[in-house]
């Protein structure tokens, strides 16, 4: 009776995400190689052919997101594959994505004078199957925006960013997950003096069929490395909220 | 020359072409009209042009009242002076009149796309299916013969279904100009064989005759004409009767990509425009996946009834002849065309057409996705509206952060040089340095501390510096020595100063962030 009720339960649920637009990930998914963090995503893969959304704070909290992102799409576009960046405002400085595994030159930059136009502009780009991924940077998404947006992939699994600004203007979303990164302070092997690897704080603040939670990675060696938990950087952390 | 279609109806697997009709414009006295128009006290004094010919001077051309007292071109400039003593004389220039014809050409363009040069004096032009949009052939003609009367040359215009029928009777016809379609050979009847634009022997040997007329001899058995006066004559006389196709070279070539719809009634609705948007697109598609070509740039011109013309154009980053996709692209714009009281004639021209081969579908995605259709229909759709810019970047083989990559020329462009690796550049770089303030201790140590937009940051962890020299050879100024720091809350930056710190006048600035 309790198995059954069970399997029930596991039914439904299967259910429910497939009418959500989930389809379950299949054994060509791409480990992005998100480490500690895959046990948080569901089935433990980055769940391509969504909508993720990313919230920033000031410019720092930009270029950490990018950096992150850069990390995600260098797994995702893998050795072919082109990707659009559209804004209204960019500030991204092509060039570092080499130093996260990406050529710059696989991306094209979409430049737009109007915030309202980016919309318009991310939505015909998620539409179109030939992209890898479209990583869009607007103020706000609005509940609906996100479900076209959503649906948009769902055809074309093409994997959405969507960079959002005013975080202080949080309404729910139909992305299939939210995030924040955080700049994070480096630590070098051997305390060597100077910056280390790039390291930044990973809040997954919700996630469809997952399990949110903060993480510590840095990115080394062209992969992600969860940062141990006795780690210098860490410790300056803990102190610092202490 | 290829000939261009002007709304060929397709009937019963049949081209039935729109009746064609020719206008001539003749200038009786174009070079002394030319010197008049300069020298205004000319207009009314009898006045010639001369130029030497076998050591005498002889008269080229002689205005309207120097003809009117009987002096004719060819006279010797003695004998004219011999008829009028107060006769000004200018020299001819040689090539005055090819050079005033070949300019007169270019702005008959506004009466039809086809003009061309008539030697000696003379101006034909393709005039089919172009008089309606006056509003009738006569106003056609007015507004032809107004308008160059007004710019001061004294012009006689005349138009018929054939070259020849247009030539003779704007010479030679004392009063009808306009001869009806199918009405030509009536109308040459009654003028003189010169009006076949004949050789003179020609004319000479039929006036011996007694041939005055064409009505005379063009009943007479060809074989006998032929005889008697060759191969040339029977062909200019079935060149002006239509039995032959006579060719005109336009003074500009006509786009060989170019597609006219012509409609009966007015277009007003943005629907109407749209169907005859994708009828141009379908043909001209058609015609360009025959030549394996591809259209890069586009536009579509509506003449309005008012005489004004609307145009609309669109450009793509691939030659495509996608009729969905091109039209698609056109979509948006058709809404900016203002059709006023209608739209008669919709003429699509390719401006911009490259090879565009058909390319063999592959089984397995190869490449970076660059080449797909589909990333490019995108670009096109994108950037097809107003303000949306699509750049791609290639590295530019320069240290200097603002120079060290470049936009490509075409979303298509092969890298040739590698990107940079050795240092590295932060996530986001501001277009404009940003001026801080900074605590640094010793010289050519990265500073303590500093202020950017009111904020203080304590540095805990720097690397640096990496100096970049300014091009001299591309722009004069100071070196930047470059930091890389980390703050307190574990942000990282790019600093630099510029300068050396000696000198009084460095200054430090925030120029990125780094991920």
């Amino acid at each position: 009776m309790v198995t059954q009720r069970a399997d029930i339960i596991s039914r439904l649920q299967n259910d429910i995400l497939h009418l959500q637009g989930h389809k379950p990930a299949n054994a060509s998914a791409i480990d992005v190689g998100l480490d500690a963090i895959s046990a948080g995503l569901p089935e433990g893969v980055f769940p391509t052919g969504s909508i993720h959304e990313f919230l920033t704070e000031r410019q720092e909290g930009g270029a950490a997101t990018s950096g992150f992102i850069a990390g995600v799409l260098s797994s995702l576009m893998g050795s072919g594959g082109m990707s659009l960046w559209i804004s209204s405002d960019r500030k991204i400085f092509p060039p570092a994505l080499k130093s996260f595994g990406i050529q710059p030159d696989r991306f094209i930059f979409i430049d737009l004078q109007k915030e309202r136009e980016v919309m318009w502009a991310i939505e015909e780009a998620l539409k179109c199957p030939a992209l890898t991924a479209v990583i869009g940077e607007m103020n706000n998404l609005s509940f609906t925006a996100s479900r076209r947006l959503q649906l948009a992939v769902e055809q074309s699994k093409v994997t959405g960013f969507i960079l959002r600004n005013n975080i202080h203007k949080l309404n729910p979303t139909a992305c299939a997950s939210r995030w924040k990164i955080t700049s994070l302070s480096s630590s070098s092997a051997d305390d060597l003096p100077g910056i280390g690897f790039p390291s930044w704080r990973v809040e997954l603040l919700r996630i469809r069929n997952g399990k949110g939670g903060t993480w510590q990675i840095k990115w080394e060696n062209n992969s992600f490395h969860t940062i141990a938990s006795n780690s210098p950087g860490l410790q300056d952390q803990k102190r610092k909220t202490a | 020359m290829r000939r261009i279609r002007q709304g060929c109806k397709i009937k019963k697997g049949k081209q039935l072409e729109m009746p064609r009709r020719f206008v001539s414009i003749w200038f009786p006295r174009l070079s002394t009209d030319w010197f008049a128009i300069r020298q205004p006290h000319l207009h009314h004094v009898p006045f010639v042009l001369s130029a030497p010919l076998n050591g005498r001077m002889i008269v080229t051309a002689a205005n309207g009242p120097a003809v009117t007292q009987g002096i004719d071109t060819g006279m010797p400039l003695a004998d004219a002076r011999a008829i009028i003593p107060s006769l000004q004389v200018i020299d001819d220039k040689p090539d005055l009149v090819t050079k005033l014809l070949k300019r007169i050409a270019e702005w008959c363009i506004r009466f039809t796309p086809i003009a061309a040069v008539d030697e000696p004096n003379g101006i034909i032009l393709d005039g089919s299916g172009c008089a309606h949009l006056w509003g009738g052939e006569q106003k056609y003609l007015d507004d032809i013969a107004e308008r160059l009367k007004a710019k001061g040359y004294y012009v006689r215009v005349a138009i018929a279904d054939t070259i020849g029928a247009a030539w003779a009777v704007a010479r030679f016809s004392k009063e009808l100009l306009i001869i009806q379609p199918n009405a030509h050979v009536e109308a040459l009847l009654p003028l003189p064989p010169a009006a076949l634009r004949l050789e003179q022997g020609t004319i000479d040997r039929l006036r011996k005759l007694g041939l005055r007329r064409i009505q005379q001899f063009i009943a007479m058995p060809r074989p006998a004409l032929r005889r008697r006066f060759g191969a040339p004559f029977l062909n200019q006389l079935d060149r002006a009767l239509g039995y032959e196709r006579e060719v005109l070279t336009p003074f500009e070539a006509i786009k060989d990509y170019q597609e006219r719809l012509p409609c009966m009634d007015p277009v007003v609705t943005a629907t109407g425009i749209g169907i005859a948007l994708e009828r141009l697109l379908q043909t001209l598609c058609k015609r360009l996946r025959d030549d394996q070509k591809g259209l890069r740039h586009v536009i579509l011109k509506c003449y309005r009834v008012d005489g004004k013309i609307e145009q609309i154009a669109i450009a793509t980053n691939k030659p495509s002849h996608s009729v969905n996709h091109l039209f698609k692209l056109f979509e948006d714009k058709i809404q900016g065309i203002e059709p006023a009281l209608g739209i008669e004639l919709f003429v699509l021209e390719a401006t911009k057409v490259e090879d565009h081969r058909a390319v063999q579908e592959k089984m397995w995605q190869s490449g970076d996705g660059l080449e797909d259709v589909r990333l490019s229909e995108l670009i096109d759709r994108l950037t097809g509206k107003d303000g949306v810019q699509a750049t791609r970047y290639l590295p530019a083989e320069h240290y200097w952060p603002e120079r060290s990559l470049k936009p490509a020329a075409s979303l298509h462009e092969k890298l040739t040089s590698c990107w940079m690796v050795v240092t590295l550049r932060p996530m986001q770089l501001l277009a404009d340095p940003e001026k801080i303030e900074v605590t640094a201790p010793i010289p050519d140590y990265p500073p303590m501390l500093f202020r950017h937009r009111g904020k203080l940051h304590r540095i805990t962890k720097a690397d640096g510096p990496e100096r970049i020299e300014q091009e001299w050879w591309l722009q004069q100024g100071e070196h930047r020595d470059y930091y890389r720091v980390e703050d307190d809350t574990g942000n990282r930056y790019w600093l630099f100063r510029l300068g050396h710190y000696n000198d009084k006048s460095y200054q430090w600035y925030m120029h990125g962030f780094f991920a």
